[in-house]
């Protein structure tokens, strides 16, 4: 996506919401309360984990959780994340970028000329193709997971990065999204002008449709990211060796050193751990918003 | 433990998932399972000696926290071994991982602790090796009788105990003491000053129990003298009412139903806590207790202190164990008597046993446990008591004759949906165990098993 497409493109998308905009305000003292009681309660939980990254393992353990210890500590948790056991978090948040970049980046690139083909191009079987992708999208990752383990280990491919980033790369839900926004915002004259021209299909797609569809893109994107980045139940069965975990199983191995015989808790690194986790998906999220609520609106209209 | 399964239930799916769809194929592959056992001792023992010395590497998973330290120890022994160590944090996912690298036939490593309760699961459907074929057998006499009893079944020897945990009662004497309680020597007592603590302080419990814990229910079992499992070959016999277990139970159900324990879950940050400020009394818990206590609960330096277990009749001392794991070769490794070397040298060599009671380990091994170092030692975090004359005294009372099932991981996941729901109705424990014992019935039909209910 460059700078100077974007705006285009939310132009065109614009009068749509207007139209809702229009309709006179009316306000709602339940709804306000409502509202509010939700926030505090999406909130508290974030707030928790914030404050809690600032105290030591005792000061965690002594004092009240939603205030301040009597130490501030979050400078010197960050450090012992960072250094602890040589250093394996760093490692750790390098495997979930790398699964991330890889699985959700290569997932949307997938989904992304699928989604076009099946939305500007007739051919045999279409209908077939769209019951098993709706298909596909109930059925929840978590189900498949231990027949792909099995498949895999048929494979030999249990405990690589693979195991973790082929699943990663398809993504059904990513595909009707695409297609859905393709059907809606690439207008099919636009491409029948561009063959008239002579422009290649490749061509067409690439300089044309693709800038036509770049809020849908992003939004399947930002899907695939956050998959990615908090998937748990697959890399917990695929992966022994912890040099190859994602950050979710790493904190969740910190977590579990707590319990049993040689017990070694450190709660305050994973809390500290945690709020190091999240903000990636803080900044991504707080950056691509606009392209995400568009995004949502374009498929929900559809539908 | 099994606070752990209590604890993260979608690792327990994942086990239990795998378990089921795995669990008929691992059973009817457990007649070939650790053959090629019985050849001569010393011919044996010269081959782990002569693997040692040719050198090679090998893989261990654990979750001991001294195991970095004795590896490097091991590799200084033997400078042709390279080890690569993995650590697994904690039991529930290690054996969920081993699983799953068994049934992919590839990826499981030559060396691995597993929980005694865990050995049976791993045994029976083969995938460990009969170490009798390397000597072991002359080991025998440094061990407690209990954990190796707890190694050698099915005619084998599967393993090395590495630690034990003959049950004993921690108490918070601060807490006893400012409530005028004195140390309950029999299970009425314990229950009377469970009564008396509670009313007069109302925050502080005779102990925690939230009912999720098989691995506590199944050891209090044991101390009360049930032994509710009985396993010969592929016939299981199950009877979760037996005396003990009913013993234990009935006992039990009054500090239950009259709201004396205190609900807080084992392992949590919850609990730690409550046991560094002493609104968690007291726990019947394993002699590995200590090193927790110091690491996880340093507030409540100087406040407790160690006695033997209450007993149901007042008379002659018993106790059960509670968690200790084993040291195990796998039958996947491809240097199995290196493996066998590397591990005969982790849990009977005293170099190594040194570094693991250095961390604060509780040993299996007997020499260990009546040196006068060991036994006069002066626990600074218990105010001095020298809690290993109890401790010791604890493992050489261990009731014996005990059994885990061969599908223990899954009788413990289980657990909260059947006795844990007595726990939260306040009804009769003994209702919950006979649903626990009806479940097992058919899951260990459902696996091939003969199961005949006592």
């Amino acid at each position: 996506m460059t700078a100077a497409t974007t705006p285009r493109l939310r132009r065109a998308a614009a009068p749509r919401l207007d139209t809702r905009a229009d309709r006179p305000v009316r306000r709602s003292p339940g709804l306000t309360i409502a509202m509010t009681l939700f926030l505090v309660y999406s909130l508290v939980p974030l707030a928790w984990l914030v404050i809690n990254a600032t105290k030591t393992q005792p000061g965690l353990l002594d004092s009240f959780g939603l205030w301040f210890a009597d130490d501030f500590a979050l400078v010197d948790n960050v450090r012992q994340v960072l250094t602890y056991n040589d250093g394996i978090f760093v490692r750790w948040f390098a495997n979930t970028l790398l699964y991330v970049v890889v699985g959700a980046g290569g997932a949307t690139v997938l989904a992304t000329f699928a989604g076009y083909g099946l939305a500007k191009f007739d051919f045999p079987g279409k209908r077939a193709v769209f019951a098993v992708v709706l298909g596909s999208i109930a059925i929840p990752g978590t189900a498949l997971a231990v027949p792909t383990f099995l498949m895999f280990s048929e494979l030999g491919l249990t405990n690589t990065i693979w195991a973790i980033i082929i699943p990663s790369l398809i993504s059904p839900f990513g595909l009707y999204l695409v297609w859905i926004f393709a059907q809606d915002s690439v207008p099919t004259e636009v491409l029948e002008a561009a063959r008239v021209d002579g422009a290649s299909e490749l061509r067409t797609f690439l300089t044309i449709a693709l800038r036509m569809m770049v809020p849908g893109i992003v939004t399947v994107l930002l899907f695939a990211v956050v998959a990615t980045w908090n998937n748990y139940f697959l890399p917990l069965i695929m992966l022994n060796d912890p040099a190859l975990f994602p950050l979710t199983i790493g904190l969740q191995n910190w977590n579990a050193q707590a319990v049993g015989v040689g017990s070694t808790p450190i709660f305050h690194l994973v809390i500290t751990g945690s709020v190091l986790t999240i903000l990636p998906i803080v900044v991504a999220f707080l950056l691509l918003q606009r392209y995400w609520q568009s995004g949502l609106t374009a498929g929900s209209v559809k539908a | 433990m099994d606070a752990r399964t209590h604890r993260r239930p979608r690792a327990v799916l994942a086990a239990v998932a795998l378990v089921a769809t795995l669990g008929l194929t691992a059973c009817s592959g457990g007649d070939d399972g650790g053959s090629g056992g019985g050849g001569g001792g010393d011919a044996s023992a010269d081959a782990v000696d002569a693997a040692l010395e040719k050198g090679g590497e090998i893989t261990y998973w654990t979750w001991t926290p001294s195991a970095e330290a004795q590896v490097a120890a091991f590799e200084d022994a033997y400078p042709n071994v390279k080890v690569k160590l993995v650590d697994t944090a904690a039991a529930a996912d290690h054996n969920l991982r081993l699983q799953n690298a068994i049934t992919a036939g590839s990826g499981a490593p030559d060396v691995a602790q597993l929980e005694y309760q865990s050995l049976p699961q791993f045994v029976l459907p083969g995938s460990l090796v009969d170490l009798t074929e390397y000597g072991f057998a002359d080991l025998e006499d440094k061990y407690t009788a209990s954990t190796w009893g707890s190694v050698t079944i099915q005619d084998g020897i599967w393993g090395l105990p590495q630690d034990s945990g003959p049950m004993a009662l921690f108490y918070n004497k601060r807490v006893f003491d400012e409530n005028g309680i004195t140390v309950p020597t029999t299970w009425d007592e314990y229950v009377e000053a469970g009564r008396k603590l509670h009313a007069a302080d109302p925050t502080k419990y005779i102990t925690n129990d939230a009912g999720g814990d098989a691995g506590f229910g199944t050891s209090m079992i044991w101390q009360a003298g049930g032994r509710p499992f009985q396993v010969d070959g592929e016939t299981v016999t199950i009877d979760l009412q037996d005396e003990g277990a009913q013993r234990w139970a009935d006992t039990w159900n009054t500090l239950v139903q009259e709201e004396l324990v205190s609900e807080i879950s084992g392992w949590s940050d919850e609990w730690f806590a409550a046991l560094a400020d002493g609104s968690i009394a007291s726990l019947p818990i394993g002699a590995w207790m200590p090193g927790v206590l110091e690491s996880g609960a340093a507030g409540g330096s100087g406040d407790w202190a160690v006695a033997p277990m209450p007993t149901y009749d007042g008379g002659e001392a018993v106790t059960a164990e509670n968690g200790g794991s084993a040291q195990v070769v796998l039958e996947q490794s491809k240097n199995k008597a290196l493996a066998a070397g590397f591990l005969r040298w982790l849990n009977s060599s005293q170099d190594s046993i040194d570094v693991f009671l250095e961390s604060g380990g509780f040993p299996a091994t007997v020499a260990d446990l009546e040196s006068d170092d060991f036994l006069n030692q002066e626990s600074e975090y218990f105010g001095g008591q020298q809690i290993n004359k109890v401790l010791v005294d604890a493992a050489n009372s261990v009731g014996k004759g005990w059994q885990y099932l061969p599908w223990q991981a899954y009788a413990n996941s289980i657990y909260s949906d059947t006795v844990g729901q007595s726990y939260l109705n306040r009804a009769d424990i003994n209702d919950g165990l006979k649903a626990w014992q009806e479940q097992n019935v058919t899951y260990g039909q459902e696996q091939g098993y003969t199961v005949e209910e006592g």
